[in-house]
């Protein structure tokens, strides 16, 4: 079952939710929710594949979705070991204590 | 016609509002469940527009194995009662302004952009067999170099994870 939809809509749906993730890695200071905001990204930018993908009728944008997939996984499992290094150096999850850059 | 509207707007506003609880939370296991509800509902978004095998990736992946990781890391970190506290602290309603203009301006321009297009989808189906003949033929160096990339964020994630990086640094200082 498919249907058919302008594309512009799912693309609107697309840009709001990536919107929303953007304005959610720069107002918020938690790491967790930061990294929760990129998934909303990346989700985003896969739903936009999806559209292009539908739009033509192509497994292409499927396959770039899929690849989406393994960079989103990739990122959160070293991006969560640095949240357990941050807390466990620094006692919290605030992404300013890091600021340092002194090795 | 209309039908098809409804069954795509409806997950959609799921979506949309299931994401902006998670990024307004101040408690991380609230927001990861919000966070599943968004996910679960992009799926239904990309089943409904024909991209079967993409939405059963979305709910194994995303809802099944990473937003998992995340609890698994709140479980870690044992956040309580003070973390909701500190992060109405952090929180103000000032912060939102200046993120919040700027998006703004970042939804003018791509609404601008993207209403040019009027084109409607096919509305067929593309199943996984065609992803998979696709997938293993002309992108099969995409495939290994995920793999590569798996790979390294498998070793990454073991180093960051271990405890010696902590003893070093105590023995040091």
């Amino acid at each position: 079952m498919a249907i058919s939809v302008p594309v512009e809509h799912v693309l609107y749906v697309a840009a709001l939710l990536f919107l929303m993730g953007l304005a959610g890695v720069l107002a918020r200071r938690n790491v967790m929710f930061l990294l929760m905001s990129l998934e909303v990204m990346m989700n985003a930018a896969g739903l936009a594949f999806i559209a292009a993908g539908a739009k033509w009728g192509q497994p292409d944008g499927q396959i770039m979705f899929m690849l989406i997939l393994a960079l989103a996984a990739a990122e959160v499992a070293v991006a969560l070991g640095l949240v357990l290094q941050l807390s466990r150096r620094y006692g919290t999850l605030d992404v300013d204590s890091a600021s340092e850059l002194s090795g | 016609m209309t039908t098809d509207l409804v069954l795509f707007w409806v997950p959609a506003l799921v979506a949309l509002i299931a994401t902006l609880m998670v990024i307004t939370r101040k408690n991380a296991s609230r927001a990861l469940i919000y966070l599943v509800v968004s996910l679960l509902a992009v799926a239904v978004i990309f089943f409904v527009l024909g991209a079967p095998f993409a939405a059963a990736l979305e709910v194994v992946v995303y809802a099944g194995a990473i937003v998992v990781l995340f609890l698994f890391v709140v479980m870690m970190l044992n956040l309580g009662r003070s973390s909701v506290l500190r992060e109405t602290r952090w929180l103000q309603p000032g912060m939102w302004a200046f993120p919040f203009i700027l998006v703004f301006v970042l939804a003018i321009v791509m609404f601008n952009v993207f209403a040019g297009s009027g084109d409607e989808t096919k509305g067929q189906e593309v199943g996984p067999k065609a992803v998979g003949a696709e997938l293993f033929g002309p992108y099969l160096l995409a495939v290994e170099l995920a793999g590569f990339l798996l790979l390294a964020a498998l070793v990454g994630a073991y180093h960051l994870g271990r405890r010696y990086l902590e003893e070093r640094r105590e023995e040091a200082g």
